[in-house]
């Protein structure tokens, strides 16, 4: 117990490396107390999130998409100990690779978008700060405002998340990137990509101001 | 470059704003007259016939506090957009007349920007990441890379406009937000309304009818519908807001706008700084809500830059994005 270390503290929860759970390196994601918000409605949003987050991330490791292995939930401390991925965060090595392996990383991310979408699976928050590459597998993590839907208008809002991503933090190699996973993502989404693509267009257009044809 | 003088006009909602700024960044003058609705919210064409009104005493009254004539002024800068059409355009043609007979330099400015850039002036924040939230306006912003990039906002109607629409329904005084803020406290049942987060961005609308649903339902009194409106809607900004600090590691928190001057919005902003290691930035709230030194001010920051904008490029653009521009002066 002695030796938990914080190793990120994002802005929703501790991410706390435990190198001995069992006999296992493991990562509890702790969702803290927000001070700012009222008690209850923290109580409810922390409670539902990781109880919702524990769901989608076996669930989509059941389909074969790379997800931390469960060990434990705990919804009224509001944490889920998990399986320690080995890796770098995408985000962090985006700028420092080479286009092609940029390519390969940014197909394979829609390749596994786009299955998830397929197992009726909302990521949330697919942001290149939520993917380690681990060896040669990129491993999704973070499903915290994750959801059960198939819902067009929710997998739109997931697409169009990732293109915000791209213009916002990757924008010096935003069109390789982005034409990498949008390949990937019409490669696992068959025929229904072209309606989310199209939602997704459509939504960031409802974004204030963008330039409508 | 010797020290110069700017002239900024802001009309870009219900304020008409004139400020007068040096370019070493000391506010001579910030007037503003506030155009206020008879009945329902604002009326392009109405506010921007108060503004074509009272431009000119506008102006007067900020010349005579720095004793200065129209002669003594170098540049005029003016807010091009985002804003109402008819109230820009008011501004916008005032800015052209004087630009073209004084025969002085015309810059067109982005309001959301001019938020920014006073927000910095006033406070000293250097390199803040910035919750602008205002009746049109609800964004989160940092710079990165010569622009200064939106990680976060609305997916609707701003958070201001959210509280002024529910306040006006609601029967309560002008303005709602102070309104709404006052009688909060008298509140303390938390009534459960949307919460709607979506990725690192937020929506009001759903929050708006909800809140308006449980009000003519009468099951509530209206200071806990007023607490509870607050508590969720402030809330889904804390939380983009702290997503995005988390993300950039922005070492600095600045909070503007108009509805930046509510007390319990202003507590979640100083948590979340904490939480995150940054420094919180609240700015006075003469230059939060909209005025004409922030315009002033960034025309300032463009001219130092070579930055002027022709007569014919002048038009105004209503649906101008804070980060479709160029923000030369931080590179």
């Amino acid at each position: 117990m002695a030796d938990l270390k914080i190793i990120a503290k994002g802005a929703e929860a501790d991410i706390i490396l435990d190198p001995n759970w069992n006999g296992k390196k493991a990562i509890i994601k702790r969702r803290n107390q927000k001070k700012y918000r009222h008690p209850m409605l923290d109580e409810n949003i922390r409670r539902i999130r990781t109880i919702h987050e524990a769901e989608i991330i076996h669930r989509a490791k059941e389909s074969g998409i790379p997800t931390p292995l469960i060990y434990l939930v705990n919804p009224t401390k509001a944490e889920i100990i998990m399986e320690y991925i080995e890796g770098t965060k995408i985000r962090d090595i985006v700028m420092t690779n080479n286009d092609e392996e940029n390519t390969r990383i940014f197909y394979q991310i829609g390749i596994q978008a786009g299955k998830l979408h397929k197992l009726k699976i909302i990521h949330g928050d697919l942001t290149t700060s939520n993917m380690i590459k681990s060896g040669n597998r990129i491993v999704f993590i973070d499903f915290g405002l994750g959801e059960i839907s198939e819902e067009v208008e929710k997998r739109g809002v997931d697409v169009n998340l990732m293109k915000k991503m791209l213009t916002s933090t990757h924008y010096l190699k935003q069109d390789i990137l982005l034409s990498a996973f949008l390949k990937g993502y019409v490669a696992s989404m068959d025929e229904e990509a072209k309606e989310v693509l199209d939602r997704a267009e459509e939504i960031s257009k409802r974004g204030r101001y963008i330039e409508k044809e | 470059m010797s020290p110069f003088l700017c002239l900024g006009i802001e009309s870009t909602a219900d304020n008409l704003g004139i400020g007068i700024v040096s370019s070493e960044g000391i506010v001579l003058a910030n007037e503003v007259k506030v155009h206020i609705p008879e009945e329902g919210g604002i009326h392009p064409r109405e506010a921007a016939r108060h503004h074509s009104e009272n431009i000119g005493e506008v102006m007067n009254r900020a010349l005579n506090k720095t004793k200065l004539g129209i002669d003594d002024i170098d540049i005029i800068a003016f807010s091009q957009g985002p804003g109402l059409g008819p109230c820009l355009r008011t501004g916008a043609t005032a800015a052209r007349a004087i630009s073209s007979y004084l025969k002085k330099p015309l810059i067109g400015v982005n309001h959301c920007v001019g938020h920014i850039e006073i927000g910095r002036l006033t406070t000293g924040a250097k390199d803040p990441l910035t919750l602008y939230v205002s009746g049109g306006n609800s964004i989160v912003s940092g710079y990165e890379s010569g622009k200064y990039r939106v990680f976060g906002e609305t997916l609707d109607i701003a958070i201001g406009n959210c509280l002024d629409t529910f306040a006006r329904a609601a029967g309560l005084e002008y303005p709602g937000g102070p309104a709404i803020e006052k009688l909060a406290l008298k509140g303390s049942k938390l009534i459960p309304l949307p919460y709607v987060v979506k990725g690192m961005d937020m929506s009001f609308s759903g929050l708006l009818t909800a809140v308006y649903n449980e009000f003519k339902s009468g099951k509530y009194e209206l200071a806990d519908l007023c607490y509870s409106l607050q508590e969720t809607g402030y809330s889904a900004l804390g939380e983009v807001t702290e997503r995005a600090l988390a993300h950039t590691k922005k070492p600095e928190l600045l909070l503007t706008g108009g509805v930046g001057a509510n007390k319990r919005l202003r507590d979640i902003i100083k948590c979340i700084a904490e939480e995150q290691g940054a420094q919180p930035f609240y700015v006075p709230i003469n230059f939060a809500t909209d005025n004409g030194a922030m315009i002033a001010w960034t025309g300032i920051l463009a001219y130092k830059e070579g930055i002027t904008t022709p007569i014919e490029y002048s038009y105004v653009n209503p649906k101008w994005r804070l980060d479709e521009v160029n923000i030369p002066w931080r590179i």
